[in-house]
């Protein structure tokens, strides 16, 4: 059975991006647009790795990430946090909410690809 | 003198006990009650004892008054008057003593005169009284003079004046009246047949003794002359000091008493002469050397220093002799006293007023001090805000580069890596990555603009624009991101408006900029934008309307200023740069016109913009 993942970015171009290179990877693809959209795909699609942006209206990338970690059946989701902003507190504050990993904008999508194949596989 | 009053207790006792009906004059109980009991031997005893001591009292009373008459009344008169040369005379011994039997004499005659005048009408104790009210006149004065800073001597003699006038109103003139010298008529009905002026009951004060009622007006009546004429009127300069001297008294210390204050030269011989001219010289020599003694010196022949202490000496040494004020007036004359020059005045008042005037200054200095103090914290606090919003936008920019670009570099690593991607998908990405491009662009090109405004350094091409034609443009131009977005556009544009002068590619780059927004707010269901031109004859007017959200009004101000957009950057995605409005209001402004948005929550925004009609040609140039 293929490794669900789900995509949470308001970038509809981003989300074509890497919604493409994953089903080609061979993994169940989701998308969200906002935070509030991808707790309630969380809940229905359960992923095994949610990319997750972090600048979103209304729920934040970080929110989203803290409430997933609160909840003891998410806890083996995977996330990987994407964001434009690389400064150090908000990659360290990313980290500290509980996410595996922290990918600055832009990123090698091959790269990211390959990322989420070693997540996954741990 | 209290203890003399126990053995009049008994007599007066018996007398009231023996004679109930009153009409026996109660001085005279030590006489009469030994008559009535047929007692003439101690009658005799009693009426001889009583002269005796009658006389004797007088005679003392006499020559103690005669002494102050002479000593502060009389020689203080004479020796302040220059034309008598009194200060010049060797032997003022004749004339002390004249003038002390003038004085028993004329007291004497005085006593008599009252004796006539007021008669038998008052009892002893009634005459006491009256004097004791008039003596209390001075009160006032006196003490005012220890502990107020403000009397004056005019306030002083007003005063007591004035405790006078009422005191002989109120008390001497029923006294003569009762002894007949005075109509009673002026008792019974006042003076005038003036009622409120009896003088029995002044003002219609009754129901009081006749005593206590003319210690109330006159003590009144002085108290308030007193200070009122002190308040009104201004101290002299000596006033003052002399004021100063005995109010502060336990101020300045008291070593030396008054003597301290004296300021002042003197020369030994001139004491020495003067005490000898009203005590003799052997009593000079005598006082001269009891003070040389005191010191641990020998006089004559050790040199005395003639000090304030040495002429407060010798003042209390004359006192004895010619009284306390004479003997200050002839001290006075010896000792060169430095008056208090208007020059000193005027020194003790600059200093004084230069106190103020820095005092006042360190104040205005202290509140500019604050006031700068205030203005660097709020400088700072900009500052720290410029600083926070600088990082804002840069971080806000960077992300706005940065996400065109993560969508650029994903779609060319597909292609690059995926050789089997179909041709449609292909030209899509392809078609991504142009837009995105365009989107830099676009960041790029506005941040240049916000430098080039920021620093003056824009450039205005100028030339007559219709606006019809700009907007019609400006729509068809957008009219495919409209119709990706399902918004229905509709302008409403008159037949024909004037030209304005304008910059036509920033009015464009003002129309997209606020089509653009309108779109991005628009009602995503049906998306509805209105553009109306109007005309009067003052400007050109442009309203971009939506069927949005809305802006709050907390941020209607705020959304045209730079980096700022509507809803919190930190966890809204930005829709842009935060430039565009900004730079739109700057260019507008730069036309003479006004750009702002007028909006409820939940019925859509609409952008207004003006350009004035008949700007002349040459005028932009110049506004730049």
């Amino acid at each position: 059975m293929s490794k669900k993942v789900l995509i949470v970015d308001d970038e509809a171009n981003i989300v074509a991006a890497l919604e493409f290179l994953l089903r080609r990877g061979g993994y169940e693809v989701m998308a969200a647009q906002n935070g509030e959209e991808a707790l309630r795909r969380v809940e229905s699609f359960a992923p095994d790795l949610v990319l997750l942006d972090v600048m979103m209206p209304r729920i934040s990338g970080y929110e989203v990430c803290r409430r997933m970690r609160e909840r003891a059946d998410w806890k083996h989701i995977k996330i990987i946090m994407l964001s434009a902003k690389g400064r150090e507190a908000e990659v360290s504050k990313g980290v500290s909410l509980g996410a595996d990993l922290y990918v600055t904008k832009p990123f090698s999508s091959t790269e990211l690809v390959a990322k989420v194949g070693e997540l996954l596989a741990a | 003198m209290l203890a003399i009053n126990i053995f009049v207790l008994p007599i007066a006792f018996g007398g009231l006990l023996h004679f109930p009906e009153g009409n026996v004059d109660a001085d005279t109980f030590v006489l009469t009650l030994p008559m009535a009991e047929k007692q003439e031997l101690l009658a005799l005893l009693v009426f001889i004892g009583g002269l005796s001591a009658a006389t004797g009292m007088v005679i003392v009373e006499t020559i103690a008054l005669s002494t102050m008459v002479c000593n502060d009344l009389v020689m203080p008169v004479l020796l302040r008057l220059r034309r008598l040369r009194l200060n010049e005379r060797s032997d003022l011994t004749g004339v002390l003593l004249g003038i002390r039997r003038g004085a028993i004499v004329g007291i004497l005659l005085l006593g008599y005169l009252y004796f006539r005048l007021a008669g038998e009408a008052y009892a002893l104790v009634s005459i006491g009284l009256i004097s004791f009210a008039a003596v209390a006149q001075f009160a006032p004065a006196v003490l005012g003079g220890i502990f107020w800073k403000g009397g004056t001597r005019r306030g002083a003699l007003a005063g007591l004046c004035a405790g006078f006038a009422v005191w002989f109103y109120t008390l001497l003139l029923p006294a003569l009246a009762r002894s007949g010298w005075v109509p009673l008529g002026l008792m019974e009905h006042g003076p005038f047949g003036i009622e409120l002026l009896k003088p029995l009951e002044l003002f219609g004060l009754a129901g009081l003794d006749q005593i206590t009622h003319a210690m109330i007006w006159s003590m009144l009546a002085n108290i308030g002359a007193y200070v009122a004429v002190s308040l009104a009127g201004t101290p002299s300069a000596d006033e003052h000091r002399q004021a100063s001297l005995f109010v502060d008294v336990f101020r300045q210390g008291g070593e030396a008493g008054g003597a301290r204050f004296w300021r002042g030269t003197a020369s030994v011989p001139e004491l020495y002469s003067l005490l000898a001219r009203f005590q003799g010289v052997a009593a000079a020599d005598g006082a001269f050397a009891d003070y040389a003694r005191a010191r641990g010196l020998r006089w004559p022949g050790d040199t005395l220093v003639a000090d304030a202490e040495f002429v407060h000496y010798v003042e209390v040494q004359l006192a004895g002799a010619i009284g306390a004020a004479s003997a200050r007036i002839m001290v006075a004359s010896a000792v060169k006293e430095e008056a208090l020059t208007l020059e000193e005045v005027r020194k003790i008042l600059d200093e004084a007023s230069q106190v103020v005037m820095y005092s006042h200054r360190l104040e205005q200095k202290s509140h500019e001090l604050e006031a700068a103090t205030a203005e660097l914290r709020a400088a700072n606090e900009r500052l720290k805000e410029l600083d926070r919003l600088k990082d804002d936008f840069l971080s806000t920019v960077t992300h706005e580069l940065r996400t065109p670009l993560t969508s650029i570099r994903a779609f060319s690593e597909i292609l690059n890596q995926e050789p089997d991607v179909d041709l449609t998908q292909r030209r899509k990405f392809l078609g991504i990555i142009t837009k995105e491009t365009e989107r830099l662009t676009r960041i790029i090109n506005q941040v240049l603009d916000l430098a080039k405004i920021e620093a003056g350094r824009a450039e205005w091409s100028e030339a007559p624009v219709d606006l019809r034609e700009t907007i019609s443009d400006t729509v068809i131009a957008m009219s495919q991101v409209f119709q990706e977005k399902n918004v229905r556009v509709e302008a409403r544009l008159p037949e024909k408006v004037t030209a304005v002068n304008a910059d036509v590619d920033r009015i464009i780059q003002v129309m997209l900029n606020l089509l653009s927004n309108a779109v991005k707010f628009c009602n995503p269901a049906d998306g509805r934008i209105d553009i109306t031109l109007t005309e009067d004859e003052r400007e050109l007017r442009v309203d971009v309307r939506d069927n949005g959200p809305g802006v709050p009004a907390a941020d209607q101000h705020k959304i045209f200023d730079k980096f700022v957009q509507a809803g919190d950057t930190l966890t809204n995605k930005p829709q842009g740069s935060g430039l565009g409005l900004y730079i739109s209001r700057h260019i507008v402004e730069h036309h003479g016109g006004r750009l702002w948005v007028q909006s409820l929550p939940g019925e859509g925004a609409c952008f207004s913009f003006t350009l004035p009609l008949g700007r002349r040609a040459g005028a932009l140039a110049r506004a730049a």
